[in-house]
């Protein structure tokens, strides 16, 4: 039973790593109603942009101020050059416009900072916290728990600004409909820009904390692709949703390749959650907490 | 009217110089990935392998005759591999040999290569049994192959556990890149294990494997002695953070080569202390061929790496060693056929066959320890077989072991049935090795 428990928590722990990735979907989804094919990029985009700072001298703190202003200023850029010219365009459009943006933010982030596989420490150790593992004989990384923080801070923060703020009224009603918005005089493009700075400062989180744990290096890009069942499951529009679907892909990846796995060879950890999300998308086709859709025919 | 012809002449004498140029220069086709996944690795490697035909040519070349290369950016990406090879493989007068460093490209290569009559070389990658040279005539594993790797592995372990009949009962986890790759080397793995009696634990990764707990925590239950972790790109650095995460010993998991490298420790920073890879080369600045590219190619700014720090670093090491094999293999070519011409494919086959790369040789070439002696045959166009392994001190690979085969006999016998059984698959004749010795 406690290597069951074991194997859970390290899942939901995980999980939770998942959904920092997925958060900046939803941001971007919430805003335009788009999939944002370029997040795994902007994750990968911003950790080498802070290592690369740190080799140039500067210090923790002022790389993660300089690198925090290069993201927001990215995203101004892709909303100036990217998204404005294609306001009103069917969202397909807007999608195929980031799968481009995604190839050249991955080819500017190794031209200005290099191919070179980087070490990354934050200062927090990824070992078992030693009072957990004596009490219950469960291993519980530090890094881990302290992920699970920072995520729990950040989904907080989403969520009061979606839900108290003028901002996130004004987003919901961008999402709705571009046009509409702009009529009832919502300055579309102001919101756009904040909506993909915010996005670089979670992409910026989720790079330091995901290239803490693997790296600095071009793989960080495919951390997109854990996020992608998170979001079937929770939902593309909901900031709970990311938490919750992360939790539970997480878990059941974690579980169903240990109890699972054997039995057929094992390798289904990468599989599972996409097994799991089209599950999901029979029964429940807007994820767990996502919006409903009711049109009239 | 004139002014046309003017061109037109001049055009054709500006074309006739490069095809004479090109005749003049022995012309090898790079299939680089410099971008994408696993662009550090590709970078050090043909940087390493331009590195050192850039030295060959400030010195004067092969006899006089230089070489010349073009690169193409593969991005590791197998279906780009293949367009790359067709793209170049008749520039600069066609090209006399290749090396893709992907087995999914030299996978799609094989019977191209041998279409095109074209050696392709696969130093320490692609299909173990190629090294069987009457049946792939075109292909070259020189050096060591996956197979002779894993029996050095286990006579290593056995090393270490005062011989190898000491593995009975013995747990050893084989932890792998779920891909042909990470694969290839289960037979001779399932055969050492029947033969020296030690549990053998199948655990596959699917790549690119970010996320490893569930593996590791598997092997934690498992309780073995040895992991032997056959990864690849960022699923090494993982690997070694969640076994330090889960309390396994780093000193008790042995890497394949391509778990072995600078770039897949680094980013897995302490927790790699202690951890023990197989390595097909050395590495450092020591060797007077590396002191070499550094004082003549980066001293004169021709060096191909921008960032120098990573000159003799694995990767560039490992390129530097390939390319030291072509230019012998060429050279041997030349010395049968005629000093200072271009040698064609074919003269280049005959050279990779008698690759005599001896002590004496490698001491000569100032390339003594970089990596092991390597004769080659028509049958034998591996040459070697040799593995030496090494540890990271949390800031270089120090040595453990020089040089050091495993059970060759039965790897040899092994790829012998292997290529047999290719060769009546595919309706192959099998060339008469004896007769052309």
């Amino acid at each position: 039973m406690q290597f069951f428990f074991e194997v859970l928590i390290g899942g939901l722990l995980s999980g939770v790593m998942y959904s920092l990735v997925a958060l900046g979907f939803v941001l971007i989804y919430k805003a335009s109603g788009v999939f944002n094919f370029a997040q795994g990029s902007l994750v990968f985009f911003a950790a080498l942009t802070f290592v690369g700072l740190m080799e140039h001298g500067l210090t923790f703190g002022a790389a993660l101020a300089v690198t925090l202003l290069v993201m927001i200023l990215l995203g101004l850029l892709i909303e100036k050059f990217v998204l404005r010219p294609l306001v009103n365009q069917p969202q397909i459009s807007l999608f195929m416009a980031t799968i481009g943006l995604s190839f050249l933010i991955e080819g500017l982030a190794q031209l200005l900072w290099g191919a070179n596989v980087r070490g990354l420490d934050i200062g927090i150790q990824d070992e078992p916290i030693g009072w957990i593992a004596d009490a219950t004989g469960v291993n519980v990384s530090k890094f881990d728990l302290s992920a699970a923080g920072i995520a729990a801070v950040l989904v907080t923060l989403l969520a009061l600004l979606f839900s108290r703020t003028r901002i996130g009224r004004a987003l919901r009603a961008v999402a709705d409909d571009h046009q509409a918005a702009l009529a009832v005089g919502i300055p579309l493009q102001q919101i756009w820009g904040i909506v993909w700075a915010v996005a670089g400062f979670v992409a910026l989180v989720a790079g330091l904390l995901w290239g803490a744990r693997n790296g600095v290096q071009f793989a960080l890009t495919f951390v997109a692709l854990k996020a992608l069942p998170v979001l079937i499951l929770g939902g593309f529009d909901s900031v709970p949703g990311a938490i919750v679907g992360g939790l539970i892909i997480g878990a059941t990846e974690k579980l169903a390749e240990v109890y699972f796995g054997p039995y057929v060879g094992g390798g289904i950890e990468g599989w599972f959650p996409y097994v799991l999300a089209l599950a999901f998308l029979l029964v429940r086709p807007e994820g767990l907490f996502g919006e409903k859709i009711i049109r009239r025919i | 009217m004139m002014w046309f012809l003017r061109a037109l002449v001049g055009m054709l004498l500006v074309g006739t110089a490069s095809i004479a140029a090109a005749q003049n220069e022995q012309y090898i086709p790079l299939l680089s990935y410099r971008i994408g996944p696993y662009a550090a690795g590709g970078s050090g490697y043909f940087g390493g392998a331009i590195d050192y035909f850039t030295l060959v040519n400030l010195n004067g070349g092969i006899n006089g005759v230089k070489i010349t290369w073009e690169e193409c950016e593969t991005e590791y990406n197998a279906s780009r591999g293949v367009e790359c090879y067709e793209r170049l493989k008749t520039r600069h007068g066609g090209a006399s040999t290749v090396e893709p460093l992907s087995t999914g490209i030299a996978y799609g290569l094989f019977e191209r290569v041998a279409q095109d009559k074209i050696p392709m070389t696969t130093n320490g990658y692609g299909l173990a049994i190629s090294a069987e040279g009457s049946v792939f005539p075109w292909v070259f594993p020189l050096g060591t192959t996956y197979w002779d790797q894993a029996a050095a592995m286990i006579a290593y372990l056995g090393q270490k556990v005062g011989g190898e009949a000491n593995l009975q009962g013995k747990k050893i986890v084989f932890m792998y890149h779920d891909s042909a790759y990470g694969k290839e080397p289960i037979p001779v793995f399932d055969a050492l294990a029947a033969r020296d009696g030690f549990e053998l634990t199948k655990i596959p990764l699917t790549p690119p494997a970010t996320t490893q707990e569930s593996q590791w925590l598997q092997v934690r239950q498992l309780k073995p002695d040895y992991v032997i972790l056959w990864g690849f790109g960022v699923m090494n650095p993982v690997a070694i953070k969640t076994a330090a995460k889960l309390g396994f010993p780093r000193d008790r998991i042995l890497g394949v080569w391509w778990a072995g490298s600078e770039e897949d420790v680094i980013p897995a920073g302490d927790a790699a202390k202690g951890y023990v890879t197989a390595a097909f080369s050395a590495t450092g600045t020591n060797f007077p061929v590396m002191q070499e590219i550094v004082k003549k190619v980066y001293g004169s700014g021709k060096g191909n790496l921008e960032d120098k720090s990573r000159v003799g670093s694995i990767y560039h090491t490992r390129g530097v060693t390939y390319a030291i094999m072509i230019v012998e293999a060429i050279r041997q070519a030349q010395n049968h056929f005629g000093k200072g011409k271009v040698m064609t494919p074919e003269q280049v086959r005959w050279g990779l066959e008698h690759i005599d790369l001896s002590d004496a040789r490698l001491k000569e070439l100032g390339a003594s320890g970089l990596f092991p002696p390597v004769k080659t045959s028509c049958a034998d166009h591996e040459g070697s077989g040799m593995v030496k392994f090494q540890e990271w001190d949390g800031k270089t690979f120090k040595t453990l072991t020089p040089f050091m085969a495993g059970d060759r006999a039965l790897v040899h016998k092994m790829v012998e049935q292997g290529a047999a059984k290719y060769a009546a698959e595919k309706k192959l004749t099998p060339r008469d090795c004896g007769k052309e010795g």
